[in-house]
């Protein structure tokens, strides 16, 4: 892909801003999150047009945003924030992406490092039994017709009421892992014969599963208030999605929206971006489905959850109650809300669309739970397979900048062909385990393709959020096991 | 001329297919998502699948031809690798496709793909040719 000249005016160190003079149409300017290292390859490729194109969303308010992690998309790039007014903006499927509730959360563990390494064999081996994983993958759990529904309108509080995990898992999650306004009726037969087989499964591409240690802990109060206590504590990490159920859902939508374009008199430079008002039946079905789909992707963790604690203990010879298996937080990285924000000082409701983007809520806002009131939401962002990822919590800076969301991730830099090309999937095999780091991959050459080299380096993504206020950084992890699907 | 050609894509993965009609850049196109999900060279022609499609334009006909593919291969779990279009006329398809369920034993499945997207895709009727990005 071709380079991207458009004008990019720095507005200080951490912060770029795409006039809205660029491109006529335009309703607003483009912000992008970055160093002026990280401008030089954001500029390699089509990302900032894509920013540049979310700006002529209808109803769109104050910036069309790009966290430190963009990176070239479809329709919205990855690492965008747009907030558009409920009153007459719209709302685009194409603003959260395929995976819908595509997450992570992060548990902690009272084990330390001497007590796993000497069984990192059996414990992958027992993590990778225990949670099917890769394309097509089926689950151990079979929804018959009505459970379906269940799971669709009550997420991770349907997958605790079945036996896996524990109420309290419910609070550490973002929405309670049960997000309201969810109608069963708007998703569609597909999605459902997609779903009702996957429930429990973790997929494949960048999904994975993670042990890891804490490495380095940056504010020991905030990080003691997470149970994060110690170098080398044990933490485990799930990240995945809704499945076949959210793609199906977004497939869904995107195409009826694209339908309803002309009806509702809006043009746009990319049919991957097609909106309908956000109260207009066809944005009001897709916010439906959507919140299913995420309410699906919750419970699809919350079962995850249950199975690697089950593995861990086992494995490890330790009771649930002894290890201190807690649920940190689980956070939505493609997702869509309706939210209160001040903009220029007047109070609106706003749908927020955040794809490949994290939610960073300060201390003392009422959707943070109540143990995390003082410190504000955790943030969690997971790095490449190899190297570290952080917990970072949410601030006011970002309420007053970013409709309180953060970065998400490594971001890739390398195309999967380019990561293939460069090295196998047994090169990469080879050189995460010379780095202590024990893998269960499907196939190698997905392990290729997720080579750490495809990535950004994570330090430098969460560092330019750090220093722009957008959240803070508490601690960081290093892996010791992964299982990529 | 190649069937299709993959397009470098940061993120995800892109195909642009090419026929000597618009029927057979479509049926080539289905062939390269098929490839990149899995390697097709095992794969027999056994097990026949019937698709009718009808949509309002011929983009979107090419989206929703490669999304029902993928809803198919997720519920069947059917890897199809040939595809013999039998009807086109740019707004309706019929096709019948050939492939066999995937049996882990036999078969290697490379990559999962979530869907076809509408960025950058495109329809070229003077050259037979469509050209589509998919989220991997």
């Amino acid at each position: 892909m071709s380079p991207w000249n458009g004008p990019l005016e720095k507005i200080d160190d951490y912060r770029w801003r795409i006039p809205k003079s660029y491109k006529q149409g335009m309703r607003v300017p483009g912000i992008i999150y970055a160093d002026a290292e990280m401008v030089k390859q954001i500029r390699e490729e089509q990302g900032p047009e894509q920013v540049a194109n979310v700006a002529f969303l209808p109803g769109i308010v104050d910036c069309s945003l790009a966290m430190p992690d963009i990176h070239w998309g479809y329709g919205f790039p990855i690492g965008g924030v747009a907030a558009m007014r409920v009153e007459d903006g719209v709302v685009s499927p194409g603003g959260v992406g395929f995976d819908i509730n595509c997450g992570v959360r992060l548990l902690r563990t009272n084990l330390m490092q001497d007590e796993v390494s000497p069984k990192m064999k059996p414990l992958m081996d027992a993590l990778y039994s225990s949670v099917p994983s890769g394309v097509g993958s089926k689950g151990r759990i079979r929804l018959k017709g009505g459970d379906i529904n269940e799971v669709l309108r009550k997420g991770s509080r349907w997958a605790v009421e079945h036996g896996y995990g524990q109420a309290a898992d419910l609070e550490h999650t973002e929405e309670n892992g049960e997000m309201g306004g969810a109608d069963p009726s708007k998703v569609s037969g597909r999605a459902r014969e997609r779903g009702a087989p996957q429930m429990g499964t973790l997929g494949s591409g960048n999904h994975f599963l993670e042990v890891a240690l804490v490495d380095k802990i940056y504010q020991a109060d905030t990080a003691r208030a997470m149970g994060i206590d110690e170098v080398g504590q044990v933490m485990l990490y799930v990240h995945c999605g809704s499945r076949g159920l959210g793609h199906q859902v977004a497939d869904d939508y995107v195409k009826e929206m694209g339908r309803a374009m002309t009806k509702y008199g809006i043009s746009l430079p990319d049919r991957q971006l097609a909106c309908s008002p956000v109260n207009s039946p066809e944005g009001q079905a897709y916010l439906g489905a959507m919140r299913c789909a995420a309410n699906y992707a919750w419970a699809n963790r919350q079962c995850i959850a249950h199975w690697v604690r089950e593995a861990f203990c086992r494995v490890l010879g330790v009771k649930e109650a002894d290890a201190g298996l807690e649920l940190i937080y689980d956070v939505a990285h493609n997702i869509a809300k309706i939210e209160e924000h001040q903009v220029s000082g007047h109070k609106l409701k706003l749908c927020v669309h955040r794809k490949g983007a994290t939610r960073a809520f300060p201390a003392g806002h009422p959707e943070v739970p109540q143990g995390y009131a003082h410190i504000g939401q955790p943030v969690l962002i997971p790095g490449d397979m190899g190297r570290l990822s952080y917990v970072l919590v949410g601030t006011e800076q970002a309420m007053k900048e970013t409709f309180g969301s953060t970065c998400h991730g490594a971001g890739r830099v390398q195309s999967r062909s380019a990561a293939k090309r460069r090295l196998s999937g047994r090169d990469v095999l080879d050189s995460l385990q010379s780095r202590g780091i024990t893998v269960r991959a499907g196939s190698l050459a997905g392990l290729a393709e997720e080579a750490p080299e495809a990535y950004k380096d994570v330090s430098s993504v969460v560092s330019v959020a750090h220093n722009a206020g957008i959240s803070k950084i508490v601690a960081r992890t290093r892996p010791i096991g992964v299982i990529k699907g | 001329m190649k069937r299709f050609e993959l397009i470098e894509h940061t993120a995800d993965m892109g195909l642009v297919a090419r026929g000597h009609n618009l029927a057979e850049a479509f049926g080539n196109a289905a062939y390269g998502l098929f490839s990149i999900m899995a390697d097709l060279d095992n794969v027999q022609e056994k097990e026949p699948l019937k698709v009718e499609l009808r949509e309002e334009d011929t983009e979107t006909l090419l989206f929703e031809w490669l999304n029902y593919l993928l809803y198919i291969f997720d519920v069947e779990m059917l890897l199809l690798k040939r595809f013999d279009i039998e009807h086109f006329d740019g707004f309706a398809l019929k096709a019948n496709c050939y492939g066999e369920k995937y049996d882990p034993s036999r078969h290697r499945l490379k990559r999962g793909i979530k869907s076809a997207t509408y960025y950058m895709l495109k329809v070229d009727r003077e050259n037979n040719q469509v050209q589509v990005i998919l989220d991997v």
